[in-house]
């Protein structure tokens, strides 16, 4: 415990630490009213990511109501356990399990998309590339050295790191990261598909991320208009009243 | 029937008393402009936080364990919950907008200065109970910026000599923030603090009463009253012309609040801190500790001097100069209409280091961006200290026997 107190007063004067991200994230480009990008996401979320991935803020029933998905699918299609409909989107997986097996416990997602942002979610899934040097034989462009193995490489095919020859101010040449590039030019179409199924998927993910989100974007303008006509009239009532005070 | 009831209540509580000394005989300067909208606001932004605390506390649970998924449940099952939460979240940056700009009207048009020294000193004591009422408050979602800012903070008070580590062991009632922590903090936001807050907002509001309202031309309306009626001919009742105009501010500030509610609560991450949709992690530390916008400027001082413990005074030291205010300014006039070319000069510098703060207090900490702090904190300390020598040495106009109207 002292130390830990030590660790906090040490980290006091240097408190912040500058990010190493250097790599440009994509824009997602997802669209948040479309339902049918909604769907497939959820689905691949279910079939995909809830194998390790929990979203247990959420629950299937707000999911499949505010999606329009009919009970029979969502029984069907996205749940697996024989959960009850009213039950939040828990897995199986224990934390500790998880941990075991990929050296961090797998995070909850279902605020993932408010803390890392879409087009950084876009950048990450999109960004796997082969490192034989880490135990799933991946790396990432946006997250480096990640724990988590390329789960959808079937859809997208391989990827490898393209880099690029830098020389810094010393006069040092050095490589650095710069993108990544199919192995096998012939995943072209596939890998194409995949960037759409990856953007349904963030676009789910923003979804769960504050399902209310487009509730209070259609409610907004209501109650703002409904302001500004009030405003009209208040400062008709104003002017009324400071007609009589002499300038 | 309405009047008798009133006479039955008179006769039994000043409540015609009340009304008319606060309100409809409380004659207020006719000249307000702009800047005196925020006094009512800030008032109203404490309703909101009130009434939307009331039912954020029916959901929210304070206890480490329980306290994300907690928020998270507001945000997604509880009936318009997310509109509730929302409100809360962004009232607390807008309380702090509004009473900047209020402080700062103050500033402009001497309003601390006699005989309202009473009223800036209660005001002062509101801003120092809002910063605990909204750093503990910070506390209560339990996210990682939550946790680390409340460690970051409370730790600071491990800098005074002798007693730091057992103080702030004992602010924690653990070796590092955690369920102990967030119960009182959670207690002190709910209760403690709001009882402070609204008997300070009662004697605010007293004791400007009792001396009556400055205005831009800082002319002391009582001095000049009409001798038929006793009035001041430059006043009008607060009500009902103060309450019409302030209705107009009330509408116009909803627009703008709103704007922010429903389009960007997060307000691109200063409101909501994107680490902040991380639980908390003992274990984990994020990236890039930030305090929330409205303690920035603070926390740049801090930031600014080398010495963790003097690091700690300073930031204190420059709360403790607003204190001071009324007896450090000797000027012969109140409002900046009046005051000549240096206080313009020192107030546009002081604004510029306050905003040039708060923006560096956001950013990681370069060796750049602390010099320039060091020069921003400089001109912060010198701006009130220096203030009995140059109010004095300052140029003023002559101030009119009556108001200008706008």
């Amino acid at each position: 415990m002292r130390r830990m107190i030590a660790v906090f007063a040490l980290l006091f004067p240097c408190i912040s630490f500058a990010s190493g991200g250097t790599v440009p994230l994509t824009h997602a480009n997802n669209d948040l009213r479309d339902r049918a990008s909604l769907q497939a996401g959820a689905k691949t979320f279910v079939n995909y990511c809830m194998g390790c991935h929990s979203a247990e803020y959420s629950r299937y029933q707000r999911v499949a109501d505010d999606l329009g998905i009919p009970e029979e699918i969502l029984k069907k299609n996205l749940m697996f356990a024989g959960d009850k409909v009213g039950e939040t989107m828990s897995i199986a997986m224990s934390k500790k399990d998880g941990k075991k097996w990929f050296g961090v416990t797998p995070p909850d997602l279902t605020v993932i998309a408010r803390s890392r942002g879409v087009d950084w979610l876009y950048t990450y899934l999109t960004g796997f590339y082969l490192d034989s040097s880490r135990p799933w034989g991946v790396n990432n462009l946006v997250f480096k050295d990640v724990g988590m193995p390329h789960v959808l490489w079937e859809q997208q095919g391989w990827q490898k790191p393209v880099f690029e020859k830098v020389t810094d101010a010393e006069g040092h040449s050095h490589e650095v990261l710069k993108g990544v590039a199919l192995v096998d030019e012939k995943d072209a179409k596939k890998a194409a598909d995949y960037r759409q199924t990856v953007r349904n998927l963030v676009n789910f993910l923003e979804y769960v991320g504050e399902p209310a989100k487009t509730v209070r974007q259609d409610l907004g303008w209501k109650v703002i208009l409904f302001l500004a006509i009030f405003f009209v009239f208040a400062y008709a009532l104003k002017k009324e009243y400071w007609a009589d005070i002499p300038h | 029937m309405i009047k008798s009831l009133v006479s039955w209540i008179d006769d039994r509580f000043p409540l015609t008393k009340l009304w008319n000394e606060h309100l409809a005989e409380y004659y207020a300067p006719k000249n307000f402009n702009f800047w005196y909208y925020f006094g009512s606001l800030a008032l109203l932004v404490l309703v909101i936080q009130i009434l939307t605390g009331i039912f954020l506390t029916m959901n929210y649970k304070p206890d480490a364990a329980l306290a994300f998924a907690s928020v998270e449940y507001i945000m997604r099952d509880v009936n318009f919950g997310w509109l509730i939460r929302y409100m809360h979240s962004t009232g607390a940056s807008f309380f702090f907008v509004v009473v900047y700009l209020h402080m700062f009207r103050g500033l402009m048009y001497g309003s601390y200065k006699k005989p309202r020294e009473l009223v800036w000193l209660f005001g002062m004591f509101l801003y120092l109970c809002l910063m605990a009422e909204a750093f503990m408050g910070y506390l209560l979602p339990w996210g990682q910026m939550s946790f680390w800012g409340a460690q970051v903070i409370i730790s600071l008070f491990g800098a005074i000599p002798y007693i730091g580590e057992t103080l702030s062991l004992w602010i924690r009632g653990d070796f590092v923030v955690a369920d102990a922590t967030l119960n009182r903090f959670f207690s002190l936001h709910v209760i403690a603090l709001p009882v402070v807050l609204l008997g300070l907002v009662v004697a605010h509001i007293i004791a400007l009463h009792e001396v009556g309202s400055n205005n831009p031309d800082g002319v002391e309306i009582k001095k000049n009253k009409d001798p038929v009626t006793h009035h001041p001919v430059d006043g009008i009742p607060f009500h009902p012309y103060y309450s019409v105009k302030d209705l107009v501010g009330v509408a116009g500030f909803l627009i703008v609040f709103s704007l922010v509610l429903f389009y960007m609560p997060e307000m691109g991450g200063y409101f909501l801190e994107d680490a902040n949709f991380i639980p908390a992690d003992p274990l984990k530390t994020p990236e890039h500790i930030a305090p929330v916008w409205y303690f920035t400027p603070f926390y740049a001082i801090l930031r600014a001097v080398p010495d963790k413990f003097l690091g700690v005074v300073a930031m204190g030291g420059a709360v403790a100069m607003l204190f001071l205010l009324p007896w450090l300014d000797r000027s012969e006039v109140k409002s900046i209409r009046y005051k000549g070319i240096i206080f313009k000069t020192a107030l546009t510098l002081f604004v510029i280091s306050f905003i040039g703060l708060g923006y560096l207090g956001m950013q990681p900490s370069t060796p750049v961006s602390t010099i320039v702090a060091q020069v921003f904190s400089v001109i912060y300390f010198a701006f009130f200290l220096l203030m009995p020598l140059y109010s004095q040495w300052d140029q003023t106009k002559p101030v009119p026997e009556r108001v200008t109207m706008p």
